[in-house]
């Protein structure tokens, strides 16, 4: 299927892009990063939560939503 | 008393009990900076009854692209002094505190429990979550707000049973892996932007009204205008660990594991070389003057504007008085690729007592 995926903060610049709809066929969050890791190496060393259809969730939780976004945290004030 | 608040008393949903109720609120924020001038400037137009202001930093020039609540007299001031100084002016019914000093695991407990509730306008991680446990701690809730670049956060934590910061990001990332906005830069308008969104969620509180961010990240993106809205799950889990280390709670080290810091050198190690610019970044006023060391004077507040001062074939040792500014120092001259820069940890009145015990050797220098 392919899933729409939104970068955000540091996470687009490790992307080098902002959205982009992923063609995958896996059955877990944590599948779908892990296939994410491997078309970004960069990936492995940035903090960053997911969110799957607008509700943020851990790895292993099934893949359900067209909608993923990758969210890291921000310090700056 | 009632012009000044009318238009807030007209409008139905807030009334004169509304404005009673910000009137008689305690909010507590933390930071004068980028995020905290607006927040501050709103709350205390608003007329919030008592404002809490803690921060420990000064006002440099680079400041002054985002930081409205100052302007060029404020430069070298404390933040939390120079921003009550000039809401003051904006509205002299309420009360201002301002608390010039670092917020720290020995103090946020008892001053958390003064205030009903916390703003978080800080800039670095290790504060954030310091604000977020405390919160947690002392029962209050948490206005969150947070930026990157031309991206903000924005979230009510801990409020009515809600998940808290660590129930989204649960540990602080490792040292130096997100950069700050002094390291990166930052648009102008975006923490106006953040903050002001801050203010709304407090105001909201106060009165009861709406629909808070509780539960919710709002992540906004000030060059394609896109919201987004995400929900955050509770984690009880977390949550319970934070309570069960209530008890040591004050007695907890910084964790410097998440913010970029200056290891500070002491003056011991510099005095026997030769060839070292010493540099008093303390503004002109300030005493003692460090004698018997050829110093050179640039405050901080106008160091980027003043680099040519700086002799880029020596060592440079920064003092101040305290040991704080020096350390600001130091990070913005690595910023600004300055190499050979050192922050020395003793204050201007411990240099100068640890070298009237020592020979004066620029004295036996020129008599040789």
């Amino acid at each position: 299927m392919h899933i729409t995926i939104k970068y955000f903060g540091q996470i687009a610049e490790v992307t080098q892009i902002r959205e982009e709809s992923f063609k995958f066929s896996g059955n877990l969050v944590s599948e779908l990063l892990d296939a994410l890791h491997l078309k970004y190496k960069d990936l492995k060393n940035k903090d960053f939560k997911v969110a799957q259809n607008q509700e943020l969730v851990s790895g292993d939780v099934k893949l359900t939503g067209d909608d993923i976004a990758l969210l890291p945290p921000f310090a700056g004030g | 008393m009632t012009d000044r608040y009318n238009r807030h008393i007209i409008l139905s949903e807030i009334g004169q009990g509304g404005q009673d109720k910000i009137s008689s609120a305690k909010v507590l924020v933390i930071g004068a900076g980028g995020l905290g001038c607006p927040i501050l400037q709103y709350l205390t137009a608003a007329g919030v009854g008592t404002i809490g202001i803690v921060d420990f930093d000064i006002v440099t020039v680079s400041n002054l692209q985002r930081q409205v609540l100052f302007g060029t007299s404020s430069l070298g001031k404390n933040k939390a002094e120079a921003a009550k100084q000039r809401l003051e002016d904006l509205n002299n019914d309420i009360s201002i505190l301002a608390y010039a000093e670092k917020l720290t695991h020995k103090n946020a407990i008892t001053l958390f429990n003064q205030y009903d509730i916390i703003v978080d306008g800080s800039d670095n991680f290790e504060t954030r979550y310091l604000v977020n446990d405390a919160c947690i701690i002392t029962n209050k809730p948490l206005v969150f707000g947070a930026i990157y670049k031309f991206e903000g956060q924005v979230s009510v934590f801990n409020y009515k049973n809600g998940p808290s910061y660590r129930c989204l990001f649960p540990n602080p990332p490792v040292k130096g892996s997100i950069p700050n906005c002094s390291e990166i830069g930052v648009l102008g308008v975006l923490p106006g932007i953040i903050g002001t969104m801050q203010a709304n969620e407090v105001l909201k509180i106060i009165l009861e009204l709406g629909t808070t961010l509780s539960g919710k990240l709002l992540c906004y993106n000030a060059l394609t205008l896109q919201n987004s809205i995400l929900k955050i799950n509770k984690s009880e889990e977390t949550i319970q660990s934070v309570l069960k280390n209530k008890d040591n709670f004050h007695k907890t080290e910084a964790d410097s594991n998440c913010d970029v810091d200056i290891k500070p050198v002491s003056i011991e190690d510099f005095i026997s070389e030769k060839s070292i610019q010493y540099i008093d970044v303390r503004e002109h006023h300030e005493q003692p003057k460090v004698e018997r060391l050829d110093i050179t004077y640039i405050p901080l507040s106008v160091l980027e504007a003043s680099l040519d001062k700086i002799n880029t074939t020596k060592k440079k040792a920064l003092f101040c008085q305290s040991g704080m500014r020096s350390k600001h120092a130091v990070k913005l001259l690595q910023e600004l690729d300055i190499q050979n820069c050192f922050s020395i940890k003793e204050g201007a009145l411990e240099i100068k007592n640890i070298l009237s015990i020592r020979p004066d050797r620029s004295k036996n220098k020129r008599k040789e």
